[in-house]
């Protein structure tokens, strides 16, 4: 893996050979235990955030809006109160549907629920298409490094990798939603589906996929380059291992050495890495829902830090740190599973 | 006709040589020993009787198995002698095999590509008992086995479609001396009853010494010596040779533990090589005239040869 | 400096640069941005500050391409090329701000985790573990929120959620160096903590700091980029982010004003892509055989 990825994917060291002392189920509860902790920080890192700046508080939940009187005085009164108590009210729940988003007056918690699945639509599709697309070419370009494929498709993802996502999306819908360059606009300008369209008919599931080709094909160009990389990099990696001469010697021909040996370890890592790369991910989702107006976490986020809507975003900060804790933790476990030098 | 003729082989890579002009034969139910350092071209040399070289190698000369031109044949045909014809034992280290895969598939592997016995998991349990390992091995991974135990898989995963040549490359190197001994007994009995030929490549003359018919030794991609083994450990005719047995101290022989032969200076460089005999710069016997002097092999006594201008028949 | 040490380094500089002039990409990626720093210094000189005036702005409102505003107008009716020009200054200080305060915290930190061991080490790995694992975006907009918006606080919230891939690297690094026979030599010669990893293990990454500093720029050049499009920095500087922010909240999307948008993205992936090749081919000189891969 060069720089490049590690740099940029930016986590904890993917596990290449682990040692593994002791049975299987320890390593795993210690692994649990490593997430849980992880997420316990983020938590109190939410708590002290808020409140351990220079300035009047109730100016950050204030800022930029109007509250009456009344509360702006239960407010005061709440942020009075000893701190190792709000600290206390705060981690003893942070999932308290108590807690009201300042923008839009309803729990914090519903409205993440409501704003969930559109986002889960959206990146999953993306995500799977990204992967499948991604791994191929990065196979095709990993077996023959530095034959014409490989040079176009590389130059190809790394021009994808150094482009801002939003950007994409805005050129795409540019292109494609409003019309340019002589192309008519064809796709739907934002949204997730026309207003009045019954969504839970097929017909309305057909309005909703048309309104994600485009911002599914966005995240799908920004992914794939990243995972056509580490592919890419895998495979090169592997090639060197001597195994793969002895296939030969056996009489394999080319493109079985590859597909029954050398690709095949080769997605150990690489699937991993997809897990692992989930942070990158929500990054991309949060900009280019904000584009399209797809109303998901992403968009969610755009509208709280416009408040500051405080409750809202250390809630949605706190789900996408689960979701991509979670991930990390998926990947540790899956390795266990798929590594048979790993499993006891 | 022999098993294997090597005729006049060479390989470049570039513009550097890795093998000068070989001309070697195998008989069957021979074992030949190639010495030599590392980097002389032997590993070179063994990787051209299946074609494994990387593409950037120029190889000239012909390899003859089996009355056929290894290096003229087409792909096709290639790929149908690799490892029914000819075999080669890798190093067992941890990567040579294929790590995440059981060894039972992995000796599996050829006998499905070849079609060499109907009933396959028979023969790798055939195989397993042959070498000396419990048949129920075969679901192990590589790395639960040791050391000594991948390199029997790694014989038994070249004899799985029974060759008729084995070439083993330097099969004992990372073990220790009595798992050593262990693999060579099995492998020189395995040839002799299975009526194979075998090259056995190996910088350590002394392994060679005991296990094989024949020595020839390699300097710089050419080969300095042949002869029956025996003879050749016993009484080496070229100065290199001679060091290379005297590196090796013989257990019950006094003087040699008093009197250490060493070679000095570092094997040649391939991209630039001196003149005349490649050895001379080290060589403890050297004459002037060896500057200047290209070597063939002549004679040097019944079966015998070695390429040294002080060598007489 | 004529010590040996000095003469090595400066035979060490000048082998690099020979390598690196022969890297296609590398050398492609050196002059493109040659080309923006060029522009970002000369863009005091050459453009008056009245052009970023709103006030003074004489162009027609989302006016396309034409002779004389060659990338158009945005929604005030000032000259985007003349926007884009000044936002080369400001994309890149910002950028080259973060990447220092990156860099220095993730050596630092990846230098004494690496060379200590026991608690403080482990507290050290646990802390850039956690900077790994929690998301980029997420983290940057919470601090930024909080922070408030202007160019400064932008350069620390993207310092500070960026050090950690380095820290990892430095560490891994450290540690492989510490293992070779003449750090044990040092330390039998009374050579303490400060003087060993000062004069032995830094001189020793340094290398390796260089290319991953380059690999870093461009990611931190992709960060601000993000963060200004939110809003998340200063509203007045225009930033290409904080153009892109200006199109897209001006509804230059809508009226399919492509010149808006197209050239600061342009802008972006030349620049990013420049530091990439650069930092790739200097990864391939230092480190050949991707030891770090």
């Amino acid at each position: 893996m060069s720089l490049l990825q590690e740099v940029a994917v930016g986590e904890p060291d993917p596990i290449r050979t682990p040692r593994v002392s002791g049975s299987t189920l320890r390593v795993v509860v210690s692994k649990v235990v490593r997430a849980i902790i992880t997420l316990a920080f983020v938590v109190v890192f939410n708590f002290f955030l808020f409140r351990m700046l220079p300035g009047d508080p109730i100016g950050l939940y204030t800022r930029g809006r109007n509250q009456d009187a009344e509360q702006i005085a239960q407010l005061r009164r709440d942020l009075n109160k000893p701190l190792w108590e709000q600290f206390i009210t705060y981690i003893s729940n942070p999932f308290d549907p108590g807690i009201d988003s300042t923008r839009f007056s309803r729990p914090v918690w519903e409205l993440i629920g409501e704003r969930i699945w559109p986002t889960i639509l959206l990146l999953g599709t993306a995500i799977v298409l990204a992967s499948i697309i991604g791994i191929w070419l990065g196979i095709r370009a990993g077996w023959k490094p530095g034959g014409r494929f490989d040079k176009v498709s590389t130059g190809t993802t790394l021009t994808l990798y150094s482009m801002p996502e939003f950007w994409l999306g805005m050129m795409l819908l540019i292109v494609f939603g409003v019309g340019a360059f002589g192309i008519p606009g064809f796709f739907p300008v934002g949204g997730i589906s026309t207003p009045g369209v019954d969504t839970s008919s097929p017909a309305g599931w057909l309005n909703v996929l048309w309104h994600l080709v485009l911002p599914c094909t966005t995240l799908l160009l920004i992914y794939l380059a990243d995972y056509a990389l580490v592919m890419r990099a895998s495979l090169i990696d592997e090639r060197k291992q001597e195994y793969l001469m002895l296939a030969r010697a056996k009489g394999l021909r080319d493109a079985m050495v590859r597909k029954k040996h050398a690709v095949p370890n080769a997605l150990l890592p690489t699937i991993t890495l997809i897990f692992l790369s989930l942070g990158f991910v929500v990054t991309g989702a949060i900009t280019v829902e904000t584009v399209y107006s797809w109303p998901g976490l992403g968009l969610l986020t755009y509208e709280a830090l416009r408040g500051p809507d405080i409750p809202l975003l250390q809630a949605v900060f706190l789900v996408f740190s689960i979701a991509v804790v979670g991930a990390n933790l998926i990947a540790e476990l899956l390795y266990i599973v798929i590594d048979p030098r790993v499993r006891q | 006709m022999s098993l294997l003729e090597f005729r006049d082989v060479s390989v470049d890579y570039g513009d550097i040589p890795a093998v000068r002009g070989v001309t070697l034969n195998i008989e069957r139910g021979e074992v030949l020993g190639i010495a030599g350092e590392s980097g002389c071209g032997k590993s070179t040399l063994a990787a051209t009787v299946l074609r494994l070289l990387p593409d950037s190698a120029r190889v000239g000369g012909a390899v003859i198995l089996d009355d056929q031109d290894v290096l003229t044949m087409t792909w096709g045909r290639l790929r149908a002698v690799r490892w029914a014809d000819a075999a080669i034992v890798f190093q067992g280290a941890l990567h040579g095999l294929n790590p995440v895969q059981a060894i039972g598939k992995q000796l599996a592997e050829p006998i499905r590509l070849h079609k060499t016995a109907t009933d396959v998991d028979a023969r790798v349990a055939e195989l397993l008992t042959q070498v000396g390992l419990p048949p129920s091995r075969a679901r192990a991974f590589p790395h639960e086995l040791s050391g000594g135990q991948r390199q029997r898989v790694m014989i038994a995963m070249a004899l799985a479609c029974a060759p008729d040549l084995i070439i083993a490359d330097e099969p004992t190197t990372a073990l220790d001396v009595m798992v050593q001994a262990q693999v060579l007994d099995l492998l020189t009995s395995l040839v002799r009853e299975l009526n194979m030929g075998m090259v056995l490549i190996s910088h350590d003359l002394g392994v060679l010494g005991t296990t094989c018919d024949r020595i020839a030794v390699m300097y710089a991609g050419r080969i300095v010596e042949t002869g029956p083994a025996l003879d050749i450990f016993d009484d080496p005719r070229h100065p290199y040779t001679r060091a290379l047995a005297g590196a090796f101290p013989r257990i019950g022989d006094d003087a040699a533990r008093y009197a250490p032969v060493g070679l000095p200076g570092d094997p040649p460089y391939a991209g630039d090589l001196p003149s005349g005999c490649t050895f001379h710069p080290r060589c403890p016997e050297v004459m002037p005239e060896c500057a200047t002097t290209t070597v063939e092999l002549r004679p040097a006594g019944p079966g015998r040869a070695a390429a040294c201008l002080r060598v007489l028949p | 400096m004529t010590t040996i040490a000095g003469q090595r380094r400066r035979l060490a500089l000048s082998r690099f640069w020979t390598q690196f002039r022969h890297d296609r990409a590398g050398m492609t990626g050196l002059i493109i941005l040659g080309i923006f720093i060029l522009t970002a210094i000369l863009a005091p000189i050459l453009i008056s500050p009245d052009a970023l005036d709103v006030t003074q702005a004489e162009g027609d409102r989302f006016d396309p391409p034409s002779l004389a505003y060659p990338l158009g107008t945005d929604e005030s009716g000032r000259s985007i090329l003349l926007l884009l020009a000044w936002g080369t200054r400001i994309s890149l200080t910002v950028g080259l701000a973060a990447t220092i305060i990156s860099m220095v915290i993730g050596t630092a930190v990846g230098i004494m985790a690496g060379h200590f061991r026991g608690v403080g080490s482990h507290a050290l790995v646990g802390v850039t573990d956690w900077f790994l694992v929690i998301p980029f975006l997420p983290l940057a907009i919470v601090l930024a929120t909080v922070l408030g918006p202007s160019t400064l606080n932008l350069i620390i919230v993207i310092g500070i959620t960026s050090w950690a891939g380095t820290a990892r690297l430095i560490r891994a690094q450290t540690m492989s160096i510490e293992g070779r026979p003449y750090i044990e030599r040092s330390r039998a010669l009374g050579a303490g903590n400060w003087h060993q990893m000062t004069r032995h293990v830094l001189p020793n990454v340094f290398p390796l700091v260089l290319a991953n500093t380059t690999l870093t720029v461009a990611i931190v050049i992709l960060s601000e980029t993000t963060l200004s499009f939110l809003g998340l920095g200063d509203p007045l500087a225009p930033s290409w982010g904080a153009i892109l922010d200006r199109a897209f909240s001006t509804g230059a999307v809508s009226q399919g004003a492509w010149w808006y948008v197209l050239p600061p993205g342009i802008c972006v992936v030349l620049v990013v892509l420049a530091f990439t090749l650069v930092g790739r081919a200097m990864e391939r000189i230092v480190d050949p055989r991707g030891s770090t891969a």
